[in-house]
C-alpha cells in the first residue's frame, strides 16, 4: 500500500471526530439540514473502505500505521481483512443513513448539534474498533464506544430513566472493558505479540498455553458484556431510553456487534477447543432463547426489536462457538444481514413513533394508507429476518441449519434452540411489520402521515439492500461473505449458498421454523399474557440484580467512609503521623540497619548559636499557652533550618525555605482566624504529651533516615552529569533552577499543575465554609 | 493589625517586594533565584497588602482574580514546551535565540518563560488561598 493509501485511511479513521467537531456550527448554521453536509463524512468513509473490496476479496489483508510509542512497541496500526472490512463497511454505510435519519428525527431539537457530534465521535470509535491492529488502540476505541454510548443513553439527561440506563450501560460494559484489557494483556504475554494480525499468525500458541483458558474468560467478559450475552443483558433493552437513531445504530447495528466481533477476531487463534466450543454456544443459545422469549412479552416496539437483537447476538455467539466452516459462514451472513433488517425496523419504529406518536403496539394499527413507504420497508425487512427467501436473511438461515443439523445430540439439541429462536424472531418481526400498518385504525394516530425523506431514506435503502445482495448473492458471497467467513475461520472459505432453494434437511427445518412462527404469531396475545404471567412470578431478573448490587455497593463504602473518615481532625493527624513515625523507624529496627552515630562535628560559634535558636523555637512550640505563639514559635524554628541551609553553602533551598516559613505561618494563623478556636491551647497535659511524643518519633526517624541516607555510598553521577552540563547544554549557572527549568521541566509542568489544582481546591473548601457570609459579601462572592 | 504605620508602609513594602520578585525571577537561570521563589516572595507582598490595606484594594490592584492568574502561568508553562516540537526535538526543549536590541545582547528562551509560568502559578495559587482567606478576617 502506498503512503497515499497509508494517510487517506488514517485520515478516514480521524474524519469522524474532526466531523464531530464541526458539527455544532454547522446545525446552528444550517438546523436540521446539516444532517445532509455531515453524512459526507461517513459516505466518503465508505466509499474509501469500498476500494480495499477487491484487494481483500483476493484474500490478503492490508495493514498499514504508524509507530506510537517505539519504546514499549505500541503502534497506532490498522487491519484490514474480510472481517474488518464488512464491519468498517456496515459501520459507515449505515453510519450515513443514520447521520440523516437523525436530521428528520431530532428536527428542531435545541441539542440537535450535540446529538450529531456524539454520533459522529462513536462512529469513529466503532470504525477505530474494528480496524485496529494494535491491542492497545483495539481498547482504546472499545472503551470509547462505552463512553459515547453512555453519552448518547443519556442524551435526554432530564429524564431518570436515561440517566439510569445509562450508567447501566457504562457499568456492565466499563467492566467489560477492562476484563477485556486483562485478557489482551494476557495474550500479550503469552505469545509476545501486540498486534492481532501478527497474533493470528501464531496458531497453536494460545491454544497450547496454560494460560489459554485464563485468556479466554477475560477475553470473554469483555465480549458477553458488550454484545449483552445472558445473564449480562440488561442493560440493552434498558438502553432503548436513547432517542431511536442511537438504537437503530449502536443497539443493534453496530456497537453491540464489538463482542461478537471480538469472538470472531480471535476464533482462529482461540477456537476450536473444549472450553470454546462449549461455553460460547452454551451462553448463546441461552441468550437466544432468553431474548426471543422477553421479546414476546413486549408491547413497545423498540423493546421489542431490542430483546430480538439479543437473541441475535447469542446466535451469533453460538454459530461463532459451533466452531465448523459452515457455522461460520452462518455467523458472517446472519450478522451483515441482522445488521441490514434491523436497522431498517429500529427506524421504522422510530418513524411510527415520530409521525403517529405512539410506539405501543396495541394502540396502532392502520398506518399502511398513511405511510406506503414505511409500510414496505417495513415489510422486507420482516420477510429478510423471517428468513423467507429471496431475501439476505434467508441465505443466512439455510446456513445456519445446515451448518447444526442433527449430526449428534449438541448440534441436535442446537438446532433445536435454533429453531425455536427463530420461529420467535420471526413472529416479532412481522408482529413490528404488520401490527401497527394492518388493521383498523384508532383515532389517536389518524393524523399519521408519511415521513420526510430524511426519515425514510435509510430504512428504504437498506431494507432494498437486503433484497438486491441476495439475489446477486454471487458478487455478495464474493466481495463480503467469503472473505469474512475465511477471516473468522483462519482458512480459505467459499460461500455459495444462493436464493434458489434446495430441497434437504436445511430448507425443511426453514419451512418447520416458518410454520412454527406463523403459529405463533396467530397466539402473540395470549403467549404475551402467559410470559407476563411467568415473569411477574419470578419476580426478580438481573435488572433487579444489578440495583441490588449497587445499593450493596453504595451501602459499604458509606459503611466503611463512616469508619475511617469520621471527621475529627485530631484522630486524622494522630493516625497519619503515627504511620509516618512506623514507616521511618520499624524498616530500620527490623533489618538492623539503624545508622552509625556520626562523630560530633565541630562547629563554629553562629552555627551554635543557630542550633541553640532552633532548639529553643522547639522547645516553646511545646510549651506554648495559646495556639498563634505556637505557629509563630514553629517559625523561628523553620527559620533557624533556613539559617543552617544557608550556611551550608545552599542559598536557594534557604531562599525557598525562608518564603514557605513565612506564608505558611501567615496561612497558619489566618486559618486560625478562620476556624473560630479559642485562641487559648485547652488539652489535658496527657494529650499532649502523646501528641509531643508522636511529633518527637517523627522527627527521630527521619533524622536517623537522614544519617542513614548519607552514610550510604553516594552515586556521583548525575549530580557530576548536572555540573557538567548545566553550563554547556541549558546555558544556566545556577543548576539547581536549570535542573528545575530545563532537565526535568516535565516534573515542573507536572508539579506546578499540583500547584494549580491545590489552590482551585482550597478555595473550594473555603468558600464552602463561609458560605454564609458570602451573602453579606457581594464582592467576594463575585471574585 | 491596620496600624497607621503598617498602612503607610505596606504600598512601598508590597511594590518593593514584587519588584525584588521580579528580579529573583529573571536572575534566577545563573544566580540563586527563579520562578518558584519570586513567586512566593510577590505571594507574600499580596498578602502583606492585603492584611494592610483589604482584600478589595488587593483585588483590584491585580485585575484579574489570581486563580487566572495561575491558570494562565500553566498555560504559559506548557505551551513554551510546545515551541521545541517544529525543531523537531521533545516536548519542553529549551530553545534560544539572540536578539540584539539597542546594541543590547538579549538572550530569550522557551525555558525563560517556561519559568514565568511557573512563577506566575505559584503568585496565582497561593495569592488567592491567602486572599480568600484574609477575606473573612476583615469582615
Amino acid at each position: 500500500m502506498g503512503t497515499g493509501a497509508q494517510s487517506m485511511t488514517f485520515f478516514a479513521l480521524v474524519l469522524p471526530f474532526l466531523a464531530a467537531l464541526a458539527a455544532p456550527a454547522l446545525t446552528k448554521a444550517f438546523k436540521h439540514n446539516a444532517a445532509w453536509i455531515l453524512a459526507l463524512a461517513p459516505a466518503w468513509i465508505f466509499f474509501h473502505f469500498a476500494g480495499f473490496l477487491p484487494e481483500v476479496a483476493d484474500g490478503s489483508g492490508v495493514t498499514g500505521g504508524f509507530q506510537w510509542v517505539p519504546s514499549f512497541n505500541v503502534n497506532f496500526s490498522w487491519f484490514l481483512d474480510g472481517l474488518s472490512l464488512t464491519f468498517a463497511l456496515l459501520i459507515s454505510g449505515i453510519g450515513t443513513f443514520i447521520v440523516l435519519y437523525s436530521g428528520g428525527y431530532l428536527k428542531g431539537h435545541q441539542h440537535q448539534g450535540r446529538f450529531f457530534s456524539f454520533i459522529l465521535m462513536f462512529m469513529g470509535a466503532m470504525q477505530g474498533l474494528v480496524v485496529s491492529d494494535s491491542f492497545l488502540m483495539l481498547f482504546v476505541f472499545w472503551e470509547l464506544t462505552s463512553i459515547t454510548s453512555f453519552l448518547l443513553i443519556g442524551f435526554d439527561h432530564s429524564r431518570e430513566a436515561s440517566r439510569r440506563a445509562a450508567i447501566q450501560a457504562l457499568v456492565v460494559t466499563g467492566l467489560g472493558g477492562l476484563s477485556l484489557l486483562a485478557g489482551l494483556l494476557v495474550i500479550w504475554n503469552i505469545t509476545g505479540y501486540s498486534e492481532l494480525s501478527l497474533l493470528l499468525l501464531t496458531k497453536d500458541a494460545l491454544r497450547e498455553s496454560p494460560f489459554y483458558l485464563l485468556a479466554l474468560v477475560l477475553v470473554l467478559g469483555g465480549a458477553f458484556t458488550k454484545s449483552a450475552q445472558f445473564p449480562l443483558h440488561f442493560w440493552l433493552p434498558n438502553a432503548m431510553e436513547a432517542p431511536t437513531p442511537v438504537s437503530a445504530y449502536l443497539h443493534s447495528a453496530t456497537m453491540v456487534k464489538a463482542g461478537v466481533y471480538l469472538v470472531m477476531r480471535l476464533n482462529p487463534v482461540m477456537g476450536e477447543t473444549v472450553a470454546w466450543e462449549t461455553i460460547l454456544p452454551l451462553f448463546g443459545g441461552a441468550t437466544l432463547l432468553v431474548g426471543t422469549l422477553l421479546a414476546v412479552r413486549q408491547t413497545d416496539l423498540k423493546l421489542m426489536l431490542a430483546y430480538t437483537t439479543v437473541a441475535s447476538l447469542g446466535l451469533l455467539v453460538m454459530l461463532t462457538g459451533f466452531g465448523s466452516d459452515k457455522a461460520v459462514e452462518a455467523a458472517a451472513l446472519y450478522l451483515i444481514a441482522h445488521s441490514l433488517f434491523k436497522g431498517t425496523l429500529f427506524m421504522v419504529a422510530g418513524l411510527i413513533d415520530h409521525e403517529a406518536g405512539s410506539r405501543d403496539i396495541t394502540k396502532l394499527g392502520g398506518l399502511r394508507k398513511a405511510m406506503p413507504i414505511t409500510f414496505a420497508a417495513a415489510l422486507l425487512a420482516a420477510l429478510s429476518m423471517g428468513g423467507l427467501p429471496p431475501f439476505t436473511g434467508f441465505l443466512a438461515k439455510e446456513e445456519i441449519y445446515a451448518a447444526l443439523g442433527f449430526a449428534d445430540g449438541w448440534s441436535g439439541f442446537l438446532t433445536l434452540v435454533a429453531i425455536a429462536g427463530n420461529a420467535l424472531m420471526f413472529v416479532i418481526g412481522f408482529a413490528v411489520a404488520l401490527k401497527p400498518f394492518l388493521g383498523d385504525m384508532p383515532k389517536s394516530v389518524e393524523k399519521a402521515h408519511e415521513g420526510p425523506i430524511l426519515l425514510w431514506a435509510g430504512p428504504a435503502v437498506l431494507s432494498v439492500l437486503g433484497l438486491v445482495l441476495a439475489i446477486f448473492s454471487g458478487v455478495y458471497h464474493h466481495y463480503l461473505s467469503s472473505p469474512m467467513s475465511s477471516a473468522i475461520a483462519g482458512n480459505e472459505i467459499h460461500v455459495h449458498i444462493s436464493v434458489i432453494p434446495h430441497m434437504g434437511m436445511p430448507l425443511l427445518l426453514s419451512v418447520v421454523t416458518i410454520a412454527a412462527g406463523i403459529a405463533a404469531y396467530r397466539m402473540i396475545d395470549r403467549s404475551r399474557a402467559l410470559m407476563d404471567r411467568i415473569l411477574t412470578t419470578i419476580g426478580w431478573g438481573p435488572d433487579q440484580g444489578f440495583d441490588q448490587v449497587i445499593r450493596g455497593l453504595v451501602r459499604v463504602a458509606s459503611g466503611v467512609t463512616r469508619v475511617v473518615h469520621n471527621g475529627r481532625l485530631e484522630v486524622y493527624m494522630i493516625v497519619t503521623f503515627i504511620l509516618v513515625a512506623i514507616a521511618l523507624i520499624l524498616p530500620m529496627l527490623v533489618f538492623d540497619e539503624l545508622p552509625e552515630m556520626p562523630e560530633f562535628p565541630d562547629l563554629r560559634y553562629y552555627e551554635w548559636a543557630v542550633l541553640v535558636i532552633a532548639v529553643i523555637g522547639l522547645g516553646a512550640v511545646a510549651n506554648a499557652n495559646d495556639r498563634l505563639t505556637a505557629i509563630v514559635c514553629l517559625g523561628i524554628q523553620g527559620f533557624a533550618v533556613a539559617l543552617i541551609f544557608m550556611l551550608l553553602g545552599a542559598p536557594d533551598l534557604s531562599f525557598t525555605q525562608f518564603m514557605v516559613e513565612t506564608l505558611s505561618v501567615v496561612i497558619l494563623a489566618l486559618v486560625m482566624t478562620r476556624l473560630r478556636l479559642s485562641p487559648a491551647d485547652h488539652r489535658p497535659p496527657a494529650e499532649r504529651f502523646v501528641d509531643i511524643s508522636v511529633a518527637g518519633l517523627c522527627g527521630v526517624g527521619f533524622g536517623l533516615l537522614m544519617l542513614k541516607v548519607t552514610q550510604l555510598p553516594f552515586d556521583t553521577t548525575l549530580s557530576e552529569f548536572f555540573n557538567a552540563n548545566a553550563r554547556v547544554i541549558a546555558h544556566g549557572r545556577n543548576v539547581v533552577n536549570v535542573i528545575i527549568v530545563d532537565f526535568r521541566g516535565l516534573d515542573t509542568l507536572g508539579e506546578i499543575a499540583v500547584v494549580m489544582i491545590a489552590g482551585l481546591a482550597i478555595l473550594a473548601l473555603i468558600r464552602i465554609r463561609s458560605g454564609k457570609t458570602a451573602t453579606h459579601d457581594p464582592e467576594a462572592e463575585k471574585a | 493589625m491596620r496600624t497607621v504605620i503598617f498602612r503607610t508602609v505596606a504600598p512601598y513594602l508590597t511594590s518593593l517586594m514584587v519588584l525584588f520578585s521580579i528580579f529573583v525571577l529573571l536572575r534566577g537561570h545563573n544566580e540563586p533565584g527563579g520562578g518558584f521563589i519570586g513567586g512566593l516572595i510577590a505571594a507574600s507582598a499580596f498578602a502583606i497588602y492585603g492584611i494592610a490595606c483589604g482584600v478589595q484594594a488587593v483585588r483590584r490592584a491585580i485585575r484579574f482574580h489570581p486563580m487566572a492568574i495561575s491558570g494562565a502561568g500553566l498555560m504559559m508553562s506548557a505551551l513554551s514546551g510546545v515551541f521545541s516540537l517544529p525543531f523537531d526535538v521533545p516536548f519542553l526543549t529549551g530553545i534560544w535565540s539572540q536578539t540584539d536590541l539597542f546594541d543590547l545582547g538579549i538572550v530569550l528562551s522557551t525555558v525563560l518563560f517556561f519559568d514565568v509560568g511557573v512563577y506566575l502559578v505559584v503568585v496565582g495559587a497561593i495569592t488567592s488561598i491567602a486572599l480568600a482567606l484574609e477575606e473573612r478576617e476583615t469582615l
